[in-house]
């Protein structure tokens, strides 16, 4: 059975309240991520802030079949997956406006976004240190005997790592459980996949380290939902780690200060007609399972939602400066 | 330890610590260790050897050549619930897992707002004196200590090697523990019941009048050493042993110093930016108008670590060096 075929009968079985629930998580990333870049230029965040529009299909796709005791580690570009695993979008934007009611009390930015009741492990910006913590998170799942999965997000620059590779191998050798899903974006930085790997089918790599892998189109939230799933339910089933490659693009730069000199308009434009979200809303309206009123409701709700984040955040206030040095170690004792 | 009973026995340092390796296993089922060679291979330095026909694999995991890796999974499996105590078979290695231990466990407590502790421990053997040449002998816990998020322990004695570990296990937050390896071999009498230790203040070893000799390691036993020589001819030194090089135990040597006037800090570490170079500064910024003369140090030197044995010993402070430079400090300002 090919993607393609996969894709239509999904399509064909989903509910509408499920379309309806997907549309608007991926709307609500692209919202709040076209927001953030304004209140950027309004200098009401600071720091590094990488966006994730175009990419939403993956980070809503893959939250769909994760349970809430599952574990997850994700990079500096990481308020799509915050958001789509359920931590408030007013916690997130009141940590990138730096206040305490941020998620983590405005102590990590845009790109050290933590939960605990999620189990969201960050929020990791060092390219490719969240693979080993992914890999001790599981183990400890696994030694524990919890039937969790860790799921650990990463770019195609962090396949190039050390880490990568050693990860991928360690887990194969103890059968641990842990998604390792690449989003590949096809660009790190401003430097082309084809730049940067001998081997550019980034799933030959996990193969080489016996790991399972498959690859997917991470423009389509109905596929990237399926393949999830499968990867999830073969992983949470004890026979070791697998290797998701989602196939994405970036439709904004790769932070607010890149011009762009590596790729095309051309290329974006073409990579835009393929817009996971207008794509998934075309595909429904086609079906008749919504129409455009159903949009401009979610439209209206997401709105919504976004304003009270912000108004969320600003209403939220500073940690006195006092407390600069907590949480360097525990407050609280030895045990 | 005090209230315990006088009954000892012989052991070595390697003995103390692999002793404290079973208790904590024993005691605590979340306890497990990991790294390279500690299982089939019982330890590049022989530390971990039984304990894999004791406890299995599951507990006494074999990792392959993967630092950065298994130290990450190690912060991991902190996290998720467990207390790894991590090997890494010595410091110069423990660069490739620089990254995981100053960019994730040291910082994942703050980063996280408060949220995520990191209860992971990790051991490497550290220091020259053996012959092993430039990769394999240099002296980098001072340097680790540089970094806030992570406690930084130097056990010397065998009390330490045996109770250090327990505490550590204990503690909420990243504790590195540093082997002289030159140490393991060091044989000596243990109380039968040592156990855990304190880890939060360092050690009169040896009570004087004269000078304030502060240092950690294994150059605690030359310090010692050059105590007795420099006793001999009347000059009465107090030693102090820190135990614990971050976070540093101020108190313990600045009222040691503000009672002798003079203080000589002894560190295998090199000189330029040193732990020696750190207690020098708190020690002007603490007691600068009690001293009688200018702090000193005796690091090791800025080479390198040389093979031939001569070049190595000249490299490393010396039991003579201390002594002489303690009576040139005790006479000329005496
Ligand atoms: C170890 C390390 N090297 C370099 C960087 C700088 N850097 C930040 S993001 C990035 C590109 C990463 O690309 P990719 O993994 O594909 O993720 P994407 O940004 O495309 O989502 C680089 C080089 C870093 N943060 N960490
Ligand atoms: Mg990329």
């Amino acid at each position: 059975m090919n993607k393609q075929e996969t894709t239509q009968k999904e399509t064909d079985k989903i509910s509408r309240e499920h379309a309806l629930h997907l549309l608007y998580q991926m709307l609500l990333i692209r919202r709040f991520e076209d927001k953030s870049a304004e209140l950027y230029s309004a200098m009401k965040i600071r720091g590094f802030l990488h966006l994730y529009n175009g990419e939403e299909a993956v980070a809503v796709g893959v939250m769909q079949s994760l349970k809430p005791e599952d574990a997850i580690v994700a990079t500096y570009r990481e308020h799509g997956q915050a958001l789509a695993r359920g931590i408030s979008a007013g916690a997130i934007m009141a940590e990138m406006y730096g206040k305490q009611e941020g998620c983590s009390r405005g102590r990590g930015g845009s790109m050290h976004l933590f939960d605990a009741k999620t189990r969201f492990y960050g929020g990791n910006a060092i390219v490719g240190c969240g693979l080993p913590v992914a890999v001790g998170l599981a183990l400890a799942d696994k030694m524990q005997g919890k039937k969790n999965v860790t799921c650990c997000l990463f770019g195609d620059g962090a396949v190039a790592e050390g880490e990568f590779h050693e990860s991928l191998n360690l887990a194969a050798l103890w059968k641990l459980p842990v998604l390792f899903f690449c989003e590949n974006n096809l660009y790190a930085m401003g430097t082309a996949l084809r730049y940067s790997h001998s081997v550019a089918d980034l799933s030959k790599k996990a193969e080489s380290y016996a790991v399972a892998s498959a690859s997917v189109d991470g423009m389509d939230i109905l596929a990237v939902e399926s393949a999830a799933k499968e990867a999830v339910e073969y992983v949470r089933g004890g026979k070791g780690p697998y290797f998701l490659e989602f196939r994405t693009y970036r439709f904004r730069a790769h932070s607010m200060f890149d011009p762009q000199l590596y790729r095309t308009k051309e290329e974006v434009e073409e990579w835009k007609k393929r817009d996971p979200i207008d794509t998934f809303a075309h595909r429904l309206i086609k079906q008749g399972l919504i129409n455009d009123e159903n949009i401009k409701e979610l439209e209206m709700k997401v709105e919504k939602e976004v304003n009270d984040a912000v108004a969320f955040a600003e209403a939220g206030t500073w940690e006195p400066v006092e407390d600069l040095t907590r949480f360097v170690y525990s407050e609280r004792k030895r045990t | 330890m005090n209230g315990k009973t006088r009954e000892t026995v012989k052991t070595t340092y390697r003995d103390a610590i692999r002793e404290a390796i079973r208790e904590a296993m024993r005691r605590d089922e979340r306890v497990f260790l990991m790294g390279e060679d500690v299982g089939r291979y019982g330890g590049c330095f022989a530390v971990s050897k039984g304990l894999l026909e004791e406890f299995g694999p599951e507990r006494i995991r074999d990792t392959p050549l993967s630092e950065s890796t298994f130290v990450g999974a190690g912060i991991g499996a902190a996290l998720g619930g467990m207390r790894p105590i991590v090997e890494i078979m010595t410091v110069n290695f423990s660069l490739l897992a620089a990254d995981q231990i100053l960019n994730t466990a040291a910082t994942y407590l703050h980063m996280s707002g408060g949220l995520f502790n990191v209860p992971l421990v990790i051991r490497m053997a550290t220091g020259g004196g053996k012959q092993l040449a430039a990769q394999h002998s240099h002296s980098l816990e001072g340097w680790y200590a540089h970094i806030p998020g992570i406690k930084v322990l130097t056990p010397a004695t065998l009390e330490d090697a045996r109770g250090m570990l327990w505490t550590a296990l204990a503690d909420p937050d990243p504790v590195l523990i540093f082997e002289n390896s030159t140490l393991y071999n060091r044989e000596g009498e243990l109380s039968v019941d040592a156990g855990a230790v304190d880890i939060d203040h360092a050690r009169i070893c040896r009570q004087g009048n004269d000078i304030t000799i502060i240092t950690y390691g294994a150059s605690l036993y030359k310090v010692l050493d050059a105590a007795d020589i420099l006793e001999k001819s009347g000059i009465s030194a107090e030693v102090i042993d820190l135990r614990t090089l971050r976070p540093l135990d101020d108190a313990a040597y600045l009222s040691s110093v503000a009672k002798t006037h003079r203080a000589l800090i002894v560190d295998e570490g090199w000189r330029s930016g040193s732990i020696s170079a750190e207690v020098s500064a708190r020690i002007m910024e603490g007691v600068f108008y009690e001293l009688d003369c200018p702090v000193e140090r005796i690091c090791t030197a800025e080479v390198p670590m040389p093979y031939a044995s001569h070049l190595e010993q000249a490299a490393l402070p010396q039991t003579e060096t201390i002594v002489t430079t303690v009576k040139r400090m005790v006479r000329k300002n005496g």
